[in-house]
């Protein structure tokens, strides 16, 4: 067990590493750090102040230096102004310290968001907090329902139960959340009147669920279908086999069979599918937030990008692979502590 | 006051409107009832009902993109200043024609920009799974069969691009500055290359004792397949026929890169799988090449799962290219694709539903068509 978590371990460090390099590579493409002196020299600077203000903030330096520096293994050195010698932090609406120090993710210092003027660490913990609420909610109303509608389906393979239920999960899965949103916005926000089209109180105000439900209803959705696909298809997988026929057999009804013996069994393959929804949950918030106006993770990745906040960006890139991989090890683990039939070597 | 058809002039207006896709529907359906005992597995599709209902649906789009200019009544970008927000059926005054389901904040029709988007998706949606299609079976061919280290590194490449939320991979991925670095066209110049290895392959492993044959057909590969990359890649097609646009290359090379691991996954799974059954023994014993074995044993014998999974997976890119679309990464502002007519719409959603509703409903449907075709094929490969 503990050889097969140190590996694991070991991988997903590896993997972090790379993607951390490719995101950080990708964030200081050099039209995006060109924006950014722009942008900071307040928009009337030559191609020569450019150069300067990129060279004194240390943007200019070996591409490896800056990762770590950013990562925190290499000392950050302080800017000099050269006319006045005096220290001056990169943006002004963050203070860096005035001596070289490891000042990096490792010593927990997410950098400086030039988007909302203030240091990164001040905006991400509420915004995934956000986030995970309305993940929490997406999760506690997806999973019980796509299970039912899968073990309901997989129940009988065939009936008629089983098709009409395959036919709504089917649909379920065409219906990304930008289309379910619109959907739902204008049915039961415009037409109906009886839901909130806009979760932009809920930041402010506290969840409801007049202003909660359209958001949480759009981004599980999505998952429901694909799940209860997978739980369906275990279901019947397991109601076929062996073990089943003898408890059938033996003269235990149905009900009896379905609750005590299938149920544990065809549970264990939606397991992996459900933690695995991790990464898709993770797009389908920037979108819901993106339709609904909630302040989240996702509202902070999208301003992010779109106001070429290289700082924020990386934050935001880091935690979500992080969550991504977190995922990955978790549904990995627990396969083999769920199912007997896998040893962990 | 804009006059109006009314709710059963829009339905009968839009039903006129599609008559060149029912005709070729009818006759589609038609032929393909007639030779039924003859087509195979397509006609044992369209024997079940949910693979009936998934081969309409996805005709239907597919005839409606062949003849989106017939169909649509108005042009992709033409405003006509008073029909700005018209409602579904209102008649636009100098051509009589009415906008059947309405205009949008620019006061373009959204029927005839809806039509012409499905061109824009079904151009894009095959062509970039049909890419990742090869990439992943060359890729994943060699990692099943041969295992050990190129296995390890090509599933670590694999996982490491699985692990990128989607949304995260486009903002790095589509911006408008990645146009100015070399990035994009590397990433092309990588995912186009491989069309021309997978065929090169095949011929060479298939026809290594014809020599006729193999010339010519290698030959054939190397100048249509050059000349393709050429004009894509480099946009130095010398007849400038073969020319995209930068932010659409830019946009294809990202959703082929997204979903090719995915088939990378699944053909090495495959792999695994065939590589232990007899004929491949056989074929082993008669010692032939490993890539006569990949790509004339394994690949043709793992055809059922990649089909439906080829359906699964255009359906999926097409849901990626919405996304791309609704955040305006990517395509220009005015384009008529799904996505970003979505996009545009949700703007003012909750005065005027219809411009989002329309692009809305009709890539769902599209998906719904594809999943319906891969639910039906999956169903009839369990039961041969």
């Amino acid at each position: 067990m503990l050889k097969f978590l140190a590996r694991r371990l070991g991988i997903m460090v590896l993997t972090m590493f790379c993607l951390s390099l490719v995101v950080f590579f990708f964030v200081n493409l050099e039209p995006n750090l060109k924006r950014l002196a722009i942008f900071q020299t307040q928009q009337r600077a030559s191609e020569q102040d450019i150069e300067n203000w990129l060279t004194r903030n240390g943007y200019r330096d070996n591409f490896f230096v800056r990762y770590g520096r950013w990562i925190g293994v290499v000392k950050q050195q302080p800017v000099v102004d050269p006319e006045t010698g005096a220290v001056v932090p990169r943006f002004r609406f963050c203070d860096e310290p005035a001596v070289p120090a490891y000042n990096g993710i490792l010593q927990g210092n997410f950098g400086c968001s030039t988007a909302f003027k203030t240091k990164v660490s001040n905006r991400l913990p509420q915004g995934l907090r956000a986030t995970g609420l309305l993940m929490f909610w997406v999760m506690l109303t997806m999973v019980p329902t796509a299970l039912v509608i899968g073990v309901l389906a997989g129940m009988r393979e065939g009936s008629r139960l089983d098709r009409g239920l395959s036919i709504l999960s089917i649909t379920s899965t065409a219906t990304p959340e930008y289309v379910s949103g619109i959907i739902f916005s204008v049915v039961f926000a415009t037409w109906l009147k009886v839901l909130n089209g806009s979760a932009a109180t809920a930041t402010s105000e506290g969840i409801t669920f007049y202003n909660f439900t359209l958001p949480v209803m759009t981004l599980a959705i999505y998952g429901v279908g694909y799940i209860a696909r997978m739980t369906r298809a275990s279901m019947a997988e397991v109601m076929s086999s062996q073990y089943i026929r003898t408890a059938r057999l033996k003269g235990l009804s149905f009900r009896q069979v379905v609750m005590k013996h299938a149920l544990r069994n065809a549970l264990i393959a939606p397991f992996t599918v459900i933690m695995l929804q991790f990464p898709w949950l993770l797009s389908g918030v920037v979108v819901v937030e993106a339709i609904f106006r909630y302040q989240g993770f996702g509202f902070l990745l999208v301003s992010a990008a779109s106001n070429n906040d290289i700082d924020l960006l990386l934050a935001c890139g880091l935690v979500s692979v992080a969550v991504v991989l977190l995922t990955q090890l978790i549904s990995d683990i627990g396969y083999a502590w769920l199912n007997p039939r896998i040893r962990m070597s | 006051m804009l006059q109006n058809v009314g709710f059963i002039g829009i339905f009968l207006g839009i039903l006129g409107r599609f008559w060149p896709v029912w005709l070729a529907l009818v006759v589609l359906l038609t032929l393909s009832f007639v030779f039924r005992r003859r087509l195979g597995l397509y006609g044992h599709l369209i024997s079940s009902g949910v693979g009936l209902a998934g081969v309409i649906i996805v005709g239907f789009w597919l005839f409606t993109a062949l003849f989106a200019g017939v169909v649509a009544p108005f042009g992709p970008l033409e405003q006509i200043v008073v029909m700005k927000h018209a409602l579904p059926g209102s008649i636009e005054p100098a051509t009589g024609i009415p906008f059947y389901l309405g205009g949008d904040k620019l006061a373009r029709d959204v029927f005839s920009r809806m039509i012409y988007g499905s061109r824009i998706v079904l151009a894009i949606a095959p062509a970039a799974t049909a890419i990742s299609l090869m990439v992943g079976s060359l890729l994943g061919l060699p990692a099943g069969y041969f295992g050990g280290r190129i296995d390890a590194l090509l599933s670590f490449v694999a996982n490491l691009v699985l692990a990128f939320p989607v949304i995260l991979l486009f903002y790095l991925l589509v911006t408008p500055g990645i146009m100015d670095t070399p990035v994009p066209y590397a990433m092309a110049g990588f995912f186009f290359i491989f069309p021309i290895l997978f065929l090169c392959a095949l011929f060479y492993t298939g026809y290594s004792k014809q020599k006729a044959k193999l010339i010519t057909l290698l030959g054939l590969t190397l100048i249509i397949g050059g000349y393709i990359y050429m004009g894509l890649v480099f946009d130095r097609d010398p007849l400038n026929i073969i020319h995209i646009e930068p932010n659409e290359l830019n946009i294809f090379v990202a959703v082929a890169f997204a979903s090719s691991p995915g088939v990378f996954r699944i053909v090495r799974g495959l792999t695994l799988d065939i590589k232990t059954r007899e004929y491949i023994n056989a074929a082993l014993t008669r010692g032939e090449h490993p890539w006569y074995i990949m790509l004339w044993e394994i690949l043709p014998n793992a055809r059922g799962p990649l089909i439906v999974d080829t359906c699964l997976r255009i359906g999926y890119t097409t849901i990626l290219l919405g996304t791309l679309g609704f955040f305006g990464l990517g395509m220009s502002s005015e384009s008529p694709d799904w996505g970003t007519a979505i996009k545009d719409g949700s703007q003012f959603l909750r005065l005027y539903a219809w411009p989002a509703l329309v692009p809305a409903i009709a890539l769902m449907s599209f998906v719904l068509g594809l999943n319906l075709l891969a639910d039906s094929l999956r169903e009839q490969s369990l039961r041969d």
